[in-house]
């Protein structure tokens, strides 16, 4: 069993219900995110539109994070999910430095790294993860990539632009994108200018870091 | 090149909450800096054991102390630099070998231990358990502790190129970079922890190692600003930190001054006029220009968003 996710930017609509779901089951903390949508704004007034991209852990077959935690904190699991032992984890923040999606953050409750882990827990009891359910628009789809008879494979099948998040990074991602340009998918597409953004003043937990 | 698209799609992102810039900073550099001290200073013992024994006395005691001292900050700026430091048993306990972070904490410690047991040697004199004749047990040691030395200085390299989010480290470069600031932090060391005790052809040669180092580092990094971005989008990117006005533009280039040109030059000079004054004066500059530079070169790919 390999799961994976797959997302139809055709269909999000950024409502940010799966951030929410997640934020909820998980008991992330404030400041931090096992999921987010991205917003970008593409285009001059009048001829704009706004894209929306979901962004959580790709479970990377070939996943950086596990290969560089010091202790096995990161891990797979024989379903293909890369999870996480946080009583384990020493806060070395090596994932952090090695996931090149920016998946993995410093928890400001535990001190310890933490991510999407697919809601493996959910999972385990025959559950969809919370951003699945949540989805008003079924944009998340998620299952076996082994099987090909379910839903993901067969999305992945039908659809020509199924896409990942820097493949040249070699980590063999099982994380899809259907509709994706360069302005959803690479961070160099787009501009992050200082006053554009929704929500400026964001308060960041302290993580004793040393700057 | 993706980024040229922006003058046609004006893309801005207008809502995204990325992790926090820098996760590894100064803490991590002192680590860095103190390491290429504390292993470079043994590369040096080595050299000067093969090139002239006689010019060891004195000098094995002293060195072999500032380069244990060297690493315990090394190891205590490590410890400190964990969220969970009082967790640092685990990578003992349940060690992970795929990660350099592991392997280098290890040969660390095994590093740290065998110094200890040579300064208790040297020390302890007639009364030492273990050996009957200190120095001959030292210089034999100094052989094994500096093959180990050889890993444990390219370690951090391994961690940069698993690092896989920051496409400016990349391995074959970083693994010289890091016995290159060894043998420039060494040699720096020794030239001024030598005072009287070396000659002033041994002087020199050291300052040939220390000239010669910074050389070659300032090539690789003057290499990397050049052509690094001229294959990768992300390198490009990053490298924009230290150009025109980027954020780090002026700490690169004061490192860049203070660890390698001065250093080469003030080394140049010294030998013309066999003034060992200056060569002291190069050993200060190489060896705090080296924080500067390996500081820049940390934080800078830091500063590209991943999302």
């Amino acid at each position: 069993m390999q799961l994976g996710f797959l997302v139809d930017l055709h269909l999000c609509m950024g409502c940010k219900g799966c951030e929410i779901a997640c934020k909820v089951e998980n008991e992330v903390p404030l400041s931090t995110w096992r999921l987010r949508v991205k917003y970008v704004d593409v285009g001059v007034f009048p001829e704009t539109k706004r894209t929306f991209t979901p962004l959580r852990c790709n479970h990377c077959a070939n996943a950086p994070c596990e290969r560089i935690c010091p202790v096995s904190a990161l891990h797979y699991i024989e379903n293909g999910i890369v999870n996480i032992d946080s009583e384990r984890c020493i806060g070395c923040a090596g994932c952090v430095m090695a996931c090149p999606y920016g998946a993995i953050y410093i928890d400001p409750e535990t001190q310890t790294a933490d991510k999407c882990t697919y809601c493996a827990h959910r999972i385990a009891s025959s559950m969809m993860p919370a951003c699945v359910v949540a989805c008003p628009v079924e944009a998340n789809i998620f299952g076996d990539l082994d099987d090909p008879t379910s839903n993901i494979s067969k999305y992945i099948q039908d659809h020509r632009d199924v896409q990942v998040r820097k493949p040249e990074k070699g980590t063999d991602p099982h994380h899809f994108y259907v509709g994706a340009s360069q302005e959803h998918l690479n961070p160099l597409a787009s501009q992050r200018i200082e006053g554009f953004n929704l929500f400026d003043n964001i308060t960041h937990l302290p993580l004793g870091g040393h700057e | 090149m993706v980024h040229e698209s922006l003058a046609a799609t004006h893309a801005v992102v207008t809502l995204d909450v990325p992790l926090p810039e820098i996760f590894w900073g100064w803490f991590v550099t002192m680590n860095m800096w103190a390491k290429s001290i504390g292993t470079g200073l043994v590369f040096m013992l080595f050299l000067l054991l093969r090139k002239n024994p006689s010019e060891m006395n004195g000098l094995r005691t002293p060195a072999m102390i500032v380069s244990f001292i060297m690493m315990n900050v090394f190891l205590l700026f490590t410890l400190a630099d964990l969220h969970q430091p009082f967790r640092m048993w685990h990578i003992f306990f349940y060690p992970h070998w795929t990660s350099a972070i592991t392997v280098g904490a290890w040969m660390a410690t095994v590093f740290v231990g065998l110094e200890f047991i040579m300064i208790a040697a040297m020390v302890r004199k007639d009364k030492c358990l273990f050996t009957k004749n200190p120095v001959s047990f030292f210089d034999k040691t100094l052989f094994w502790l500096t093959l180990l030395a050889i890993p444990v200085t390219l370690y951090t390299a391994g961690i940069m190129a698993e690092a896989t989010a920051r496409e400016l480290w990349q391995m074959p470069t970083e693994s010289v970079q890091m016995i290159l600031a060894a043998t420039l932090s060494g040699s720096a060391a020794i030239i001024l922890l030598g005072g009287s005790k070396l000659s002033k052809e041994t002087e020199q040669f050291f300052g040939s190692v220390l000239g010669l180092s910074a050389l070659m580092a300032f090539i690789i990094y003057m290499s990397e600003y050049v052509f690094g971005g001229m294959k990768s989008e992300d390198a490009q990117a990053i490298l924009a930190f230290v150009k025109g006005h980027g954020e780090y533009t002026t700490m690169f280039w004061i490192g860049q001054w203070v660890a390698y040109i001065l250093p080469m030059t003030l080394v140049a000079l010294s030998r013309k006029s066999q003034n060992s004054s200056i060569l002291k004066l190069a050993a200060v500059l190489a060896i705090a220009g080296l924080w500067v530079v390996k500081h820049v070169w940390l934080v800078i790919p830091q500063l590209l968003s991943l999302s």
